[in-house]
């Protein structure tokens, strides 16, 4: 289990290359990437966190990750600071045995990220600047789990 | 002595991102009850406490949980991870 909380950007290349690789008994790789969706005129977004509850509410996340779907391997990678539209924000990745585990448990990690890991996203456009307000359904998302 | 942090609009409205507070609030609501008293700024940003979510001691909580041995208190909007 892999959880880095960085301002940096990623390579998801580079990530997916290594990501699994020393464990046995995996046949599937699934992952997730997030990115700044370009909306027409937005020019940047500051994301804020909880420095030290952030990184402890996605390893909580990301081990009832593991332990429901008996994932070999859980990778998650969240940035903050300033993105550009186009910029990656996070990924996740899962590795187990048969896909259906990895698909699950990535769906699983991208709901309760969106509503439980100590994120909020600000929004810069030509009519100034706006928090990204939470939504119904992905509240609603978890009860699915 | 708790330390109260504040992030996102909460903090804009409340113009700092922590301070040091002295209370003797039995609850997270009391301990809010007591900072609107203090200044508008705190009213502002406490008007609607179905927008905010609590932390204490970094894990989410709620407004009626005791402070009692609280070290952290954060308040915040409805977080928008992914």
């Amino acid at each position: 289990m892999d959880i880095r909380v960085q301002d940096d950007g990623f390579s998801l290349g580079d990530e997916l290359e290594r990501f699994g690789k020393g464990s046995h008994d995996i046949g599937a790789v699934v992952s997730f990437t997030g990115v700044v969706r370009d909306t027409g005129g937005l020019g940047r977004m500051e994301i804020e966190h909880y420095p030290g509850m952030t990184e402890r509410a996605i390893s909580m996340i990301a081990k009832e990750a593991v332990d429901r779907w008996s994932l070999a391997d859980c990778l998650v990678i969240h940035r903050y600071g300033t993105l550009a539209p186009g910029d990656q924000i996070m990924m996740v990745a899962t590795a187990s045995r048969h896909r259906v585990a990895a698909f699950e448990a990535a769906e699983f990690l991208m709901d309760y990220l969106k509503s439980r890991a100590p994120f909020w996203k600000k929004e810069f456009g030509p009519d100034g600047a706006e928090w990204v307000a939470a939504k119904d359904e992905d509240e609603d998302a978890l009860t699915r789990w | 002595m708790i330390d109260v942090m504040y992030f996102a609009w909460v903090r804009e409205r409340i113009g700092e991102p922590r301070e040091r507070v002295e209370t003797s609030a039995a609850t997270v609501a009391d301990l809010v009850e007591e900072l609107k008293a203090r200044e508008p700024r705190y009213e502002a940003a406490f008007a609607d406490l179905s927008a905010l979510r609590v932390a204490l001691d970094q894990e989410l909580s709620d407004f009626d949980a005791p402070l009692s041995g609280v070290r952290e208190v954060a308040f915040f909007p409805p977080m928008t991870g992914g």
